[in-house]
């Protein structure tokens, strides 16, 4: 039951690929392993990461508070906070 | 791009200058979201040194000094002294406030001046190549100490403690919700607030003194070696050795402040 109570709060979970610098802090962080390396460089020749299994997705936050470039940015629905 | 970082950052100076998977982001990143909850933008004043640490607050669109290397802490007094409305964070890194800064430190601490002091502690001097800091760890092999650091680190907490610093909190980059609450109550509170922030540094620190400039494996390294003082209090002293201890180390809230008194004697 708690699961899908956390499960409908998590809108999306975007990736801005002009900031991130392929530090991959945000797979480290996350409890739910929802991160993956992809094959997809950005302008700068990084391999940027994408989100592999956003049902898993804990709402945690631990991503978007560690990213050093602030590139993540977890969208909630907006009647949670 | 997060939208805190578009509401507070300069966007002509991004992306930062900050080496990929550099800790002093977590760091900025963490000051931001305190910024945004107590909304405070308008009555900031950044102060900053010179190193890669003392870069954090050029980011943030505010009024922000970059100064001299190792004054930060004595431009940020006078900043403090002509307007005690002000909320002063001072970014300085363990080179530039323990080094070079030194004397500046512990006087802004005996002072108890109602200052933020976040240092950023990445065991070296980055930005110039990767020389000894004050905090670099025995035996290391930097640039400057190819045959290993003969001089043992300096424990910057013990030090403001023992200064007179009314706040003092560890946390470090692998704790982001921890040093979020820590600068929170470091910015409320009345009095020297001192954290120190332990970061990875991998471009220096990493390749030169731990082997990997892999930023996962430094910030692995850094999760796993930190021990909150909770759980410090049931370990052995054994066990604890080379642990970082995280968490609020001090607080008094009965130490009169600089300014106030300062204000209080001119109006007298």
């Amino acid at each position: 039951m708690n699961q899908k109570r956390k499960k409908k709060t998590i809108k999306q979970i975007c990736i801005d690929e002009n900031y991130c610098k392929g530090c991959y802090l945000c797979i480290e962080q996350c409890p739910a392993a929802v991160y993956e390396i992809s094959s997809k460089r950005n302008a700068k020749g990084y391999l940027v990461p994408e989100v592999a299994r956003f049902e898993d997705c804990t709402g945690c936050m631990l991503c978007e508070l560690t990213c050093p470039d602030m590139a993540i940015t977890v969208e909630k629905e907006e009647n949670e906070k | 791009m997060h939208p805190i970082a578009e509401k507070y950052l300069r966007k002509t100076s991004l992306p930062s200058i900050y080496c990929p998977g550099c800790g002093h982001g977590t760091v900025l990143n963490a000051f931001l979201r305190v910024v945004d909850d107590l909304d405070i933008m308008d009555d900031l004043g950044l102060v900053g040194g010179i190193g890669c640490s003392s870069w954090t607050p050029v980011f943030v669109n505010t009024d922000v000094l970059h100064t001299l290397h190792g004054r930060a802490i004595a431009m940020a007094t006078g900043l403090k002294l002509a307007n005690p409305r002000r909320h002063v964070v001072v970014f300085t890194g363990d080179g530039d406030c323990l080094g070079i800064g030194g004397n500046h430190f512990l006087h802004g601490a005996r002072r108890n001046i109602d200052l933020t002091v976040i240092m950023l502690d990445n065991g070296i001097y980055g930005m110039t190549g990767g020389q000894v800091a004050p905090t670099t760890p025995t035996d290391a092999k930097t640039q400057t100490s190819p045959y290993g650091n003969p001089e043992p680190p300096m424990d910057s907490c013990a030090v403001a403690i023992s200064c007179g610093a009314t706040y003092v909190a560890r946390w470090t980059s692998a704790h982001p919700l921890g040093l979020q609450k820590a600068i929170k109550e470091a910015i409320r509170h009345k009095g020297f607030s001192f954290i120190q922030a332990i970061s990875q540094c991998p471009t220096q620190a990493g390749r030169y003194i731990y082997g990997t400039g892999k930023p996962v494996d430094l910030f692995r390294l850094i999760k796993e070696n930190s021990v909150t003082l909770a759980k410090a209090e049931k370990m052995s002293p054994e066990a604890l050795e080379g642990k970082i201890l995280v968490g609020k180390l001090y607080q008094d809230e009965t130490k009169p402040e600089l300014s106030e008194k300062i204000y209080g004697m001119m109006t007298q």
